[in-house]
């Protein structure tokens, strides 16, 4: 029986232990006419050769095309050493650390994760993960509500230039509880958050400010201003970041006088796989102040009844498993394992190999950027500096240019077209993978569609 | 210094690299269109370390975890069954790493194909009429689950429910998502025998009632007999059944929370699939749906046209609660509980309640038998089962925890501690199908030789544990002083 390890002589035994005749007599709480039928719908059992070759021919199915599209995931190269460790069985098959002498590995591991995404932030504080970067926005958006005691308004401002699947995501999270989300327009030839946007706003009760950097335009904010107008109208301010981008990026901790009070991001830049969308992890950081009302797990380091230092979970008052309806969030299970890789990861590079990865991701991306734009017709569509991240406007659809890319097996960039309506417009990237060569393809290839 | 705890900040050493790893560093000219103002001034404080030290430094630390590849793991309520190494390395081809989420339909059908074929499968399990595999855990199912509870109100005009029912030993995420959906909670009492206080809930059922969560079999280990009568309560007032999945376990096979008329339900894979746990996550927990509320599910969805797959965008389901995540939730989690449904298939589908049911009433009478006292003593147990040290713990001022802790001495790991919180210095015990019988006796024999030494020598189990990496942590002056992140120079 797969995965299940009893012998005839073991079942008997357990049964005339239990006092029972047949397995099935352990149901006989459950009403008979309840019982299922045979579950005809479902396949025949496998071989692990079975399964293995059945999946292993759809995974190829999905293999072959050259990818540029960035977009909130980024291909880039993951040591050999991340996921042979990650994978290893006594981090896989852990669970959450409340056993905290049984599990000081974990333990150990989200404290030093905490102190590198932390110092990479410029904040003070760290959770041990949520799910993704675009429900932690959702989550710092609530913590924002929690924390702004000034704030009497169920409501925050978020610029439009910030992720269209982050609004999105966040607006079906938080308008359950009936929090307003108000868009900030972009200006459109700079591809930024401008000051002037804000202007109605000054004076109004929001509780905070969303500044994404890069925007989701690539394009970089200017986010001192932004931070500090959104300060001095009592605002707090929620930063949502690309972590690469902060080896050479002022991070979050230091925009205006004061650092701002929240960060959020995706953390799957950080030797967490492309994998069709998950499993990533979205970080969560904050100023000392608000430690309180962050969402999740986190871990302290203390000292045993010896005296030996050690680490556990702490602040579980904020946890639903202790205060039920009054927790700062219903997370429970997390994303510890790609939390894992990234501090893998993470001490792997350490900021100088960080740094060669953003400037790569930066140095290949502009130059993408430039062969695209040497076709007639295709330019720049924003005019601000970018980083890692490129706006191109096409003379044509970029709906129907990226499907005719796809036929010569290049994913070219993620269309502007449904959230944005700019019909001609796409996101590209080229991260540090990319080579020169399947750039110049890139651009031959763009070439030849729109000749 | 204790160099068995040593940070990996503190094997750093200042101009250490792991060169191959990364890049190398790009000529300077290629950043200068990056505006001064808006770059970093001072590098991040990271390790500056060797690719050995980085080796040796996780592997170490992992080695100090209890994991199911190690040890029994009888974590009530998580199911920690063995994790099939197939399904990791299934969902680790190139093909499925490298896929781009926002890939397009022609270079992902490969993909596509399993998530549209697992839907399929989990309909057929749990007898529910949609599935969206999106939330990312438990508690984002349970959230997706009463977002569309609370859509279907909406959209029929009924805006005074205003209240969701929980049963009192309900896990914490189930009043913390009520709430995170903007809902109040009324909690529901439980009797002495486990099941729900079916008066009290029938008086607190009203024209203010969007719905019930219930887990069933519930946290405290039994079968909520009175679930038929339960759903009529519930619906005749116009409220809505939520199913809580991380149970399943017990019944997939026997019963279909579909045919118990549940309305909405989660699973959650990372249980009842046998996708691991990972120190913490990530997990998957899909939603099931009855009929009504299938045009609410989250999206993203597969679809089928023809013989190939496409997402199921808002123009299929206009009245969708929406998007959870930026993209399609755990993708490769549901990879691997693909797996894992394939290589049972529907024999071993069936045997799944069977055998963990079987472990767990094993369980239970031996260790009734060396003196231990059952929370329900007249009730099959599960596929777990409670423990109540309420007389120890009077008697030999032994606690549970005493007691889970001294376990880990016994190379075990404990079973759920003080959940539910309704039963007094309870162990919640889930051995799952996967553990051979030698292991469950292991396990009842370290738990007879633990009763013994608290009628002994209660001061040795008050202890423990002795023989792991650190002994009981200070959590007060963890909560007190706060040390979050390793600052150099701070005071450890
Ligand atoms: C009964 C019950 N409900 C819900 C959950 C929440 O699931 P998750 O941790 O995946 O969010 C859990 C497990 O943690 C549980 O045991």
């Amino acid at each position: 029986m797969p995965y299940i390890p009893h012998t005839p002589e073991d079942v008997q035994s357990m049964l005339d232990a239990i006092g029972v005749a047949r397995i099935e007599d352990l149901f006989d709480e459950i009403p008979a006419h309840l019982k299922a039928g045979a579950l005809e719908k479902l396949p025949d059992g496998l071989t692990e050769m079975e399964v293995t070759a059945l999946m292993a021919a759809r995974a190829r199915q999905d293999e072959s095309a050259v990818c540029f599209i960035g977009a909130g995931a980024y291909e880039h190269h993951i040591p050999a050493a991340v996921w042979e460790i990650a994978t290893r069985g006594e981090y896989y098959t852990a669970y959450t650390p409340y056993q905290a002498e049984a599990s000081q590995g974990t333990l150990q591991t989200i404290y030093e994760y905490q102190s590198m995404i932390a110092h990479l932030t410029g904040m003070d504080v760290s959770n041990a993960s949520v799910y993704d970067g675009a429900s932690g926005l959702s989550e710092a958006v609530l913590m924002a509500l929690r924390a702004n005691r000034k704030s009497k308004a169920s409501r925050v401002l978020m610029p439009a230039a910030v992720h269209p699947l982050y609004r999105r995501a966040t607006r079906d999270i938080v308008t359950n509880q009936g929090v307003t989300i108000e868009e900030v327009p972009f200006c459109n030839e700079r591809g930024i958050t401008l000051l002037e946007s804000l202007a109605p706003y000054a004076g109004e009760d929001y509780a905070a400010l969303v500044i994404a950097q890069p925007n989701f335009f690539g394009c970089l904010e200017d986010v001192d201003a932004l931070t500090d107008w959104a300060h001095a109208n009592n605002m707090l301010v929620i930063a949502v970041v690309n972590p690469t981008s902060l080896a050479l990026l002022k991070p979050p901790g230091e925009w205006g006088s004061g650092g701002v009070d929240i960060v959020v991001g995706e953390g799957q830049p950080l030797g967490v796989p492309l994998s069709s969308g998950g499993p990533y992890f979205g970080f969560m950081c904050c100023k000392q102040q608000h430690v309180r009302q962050m969402p999740g797990r986190i871990i302290g380091r203390t000292v045993d009844m010896d005296g030996k230092p050690g680490f556990a979970l702490t602040l579980q008052a904020r946890e639903q498993h202790i205060r039920r309806s009054k927790a700062t969030s219903n997370i429970c299970t997390n994303q510890g394992l790609a939390m894992t890789a990234a501090t893998i990861y993470m001490s792997l590079l350490g900021a100088d190999g960080l740094a060669s990865v953003a400037g790569h991701c930066h140095a290949n991306t502009n130059l993408l950027a430039d062969k695209l734009c040497a076709i007639k017709g295709v330019k720049r569509r924003f005019s601000s500096a970018t980083f890692h991240e490129v706006v191109i406007e096409l003379p044509q659809s970029a709906n129907l240019t990226l499907k005719a890319l796809a036929a010569k097996n290049i994913l070219g960039g993620y269309s502007l077209a449904p959230a944005y309506g700019f019909d001609n417009a796409m996101l590209v990237c080229a991260t540090e993978v990319r080579t020169q060569d399947e750039i110049e393809q890139y651009a031959a290839a763009l070439a030849e569609v729109l000749a | 210094m204790n160099r068995e705890a040593q940070l990996i900040f503190e094997v750093s050493k200042a101009g250490r690299r792991a060169y191959s790893q990364a890049p190398k560093p790009v000529a300077d000219d290629k950043l200068n269109d990056l505006p001064a103002a808006l770059r970093r001034q001072s590098k991040p404080l990271l390790p500056e370390v060797s690719e050995l030290q980085v080796v040796r430094h996780y592997t170490n630390l992992s080695s100090k975890n209890f994991a199911i590849d190690k040890q029994f793991y009888p974590l009530g309520s998580c199911t920690m069954k063995y994790n099939p190494r197939g399904a990791n390395r299934a969902a680790m081809l190139p093909g499925f790493l490298k896929r781009h989420p926002l890939a397009p339909e022609s270079h992902s059908q490969g993909y596509l194909a399993c998530l549209f074929e697992l839907q399929e499968f989990l309909k057929e399990v749990t007898g529910m009429k949609g599935v969206s595999l999106t939330p990312m855990a438990g508690a984002q199912g349970e959230f997706a689950g009463v977002a569309m509870i609370r859509a279907y109100h909406e959209a029929r005009n009924d805006h005074e429910r205003t209240e969701i029912l929980v049963p009192e030993a309900a896990h914490g995420t189930n009043p913390a998502t009520a709430v995170m959906c903007g809902y109040k909670v009324r909690e529901v009492p439980v009797n002495d025998d486990g099941d729900v206080d079916l008066e009290a809930l029938k008086a607190a059922c009203g024209p203010q009632t969007a719905g019930l969560m219930m887990t069933n079999p519930s946290t405290c280990g039994v079968f909520e007999r009175q679930v038929e009568a339960i759903a009529k309560a519930v619906h005749e007032a116009g409220g809505l059944l939520y199913y809580d999945g991380a149970n399943l376990n017990a019944i997939l096979g026997k019963v279909r929370p579909g045919d118990m008329g549940f309305d909405v339900i989660h699973m959650n894979l990372h249980k009842t699939f046998a996708t691991p746990h990972g120190g913490g996550g990530p997990g998957a927990g899909p939603v099931g749906v009855s009929e009504r509320l299938k045009p609410f599910l989250p999206t993203p969805i597969v679809g089928q046209d023809g013989d190939s797959y496409r997402w199921l965008t808002d123009a299929d389901l206009p009245q969708t609660i929406g998007h959870l995540s930026a993209f399609m939730g755990n993708a490769g989690v549901l990879l691997r509980a693909y797996y894992y449904a394939r290589a049972l298939g529907r024999e071993g589908m069936l045997r799944v309640g069977e055998y963990s049911s079987l472990a767990a009433n094993y369980m239970l009478k031996r260790l009734q038998q060396v003196g231990y006292t059952a929370a329900y003593p007249d009730r099959r147990a599960s596929h777990e089962f409670i423990l109540t040290l309420a007389k120890e713990a009077k008697a030999f001022d032994v606690s549970a925890m005493d007691v889970a802790k001294r376990l880990l001495d016994y190379n075990q790991h404990a079973p759920t501690t003080y959940f539910p919180l309704l039963v007094p210095e309870c162990l919640l015990i889930e051995p799952t199908e996967t553990e051979t019988k030698e292991a469950l006796d292991e396990f009842i024999d370290a738990m007879a030789r633990i009763l013994e030494e608290a009628r002994e020598n209660p001061e040795l189990v008050k202890g423990a544990p002795y023989s792991q990496p650190v002994r009981r942590l200070d959590d007060v002056r963890a909560a007190r002083e706060l040390n979050l992140v390793f600052r150099p120079g701070a005071s450890a």
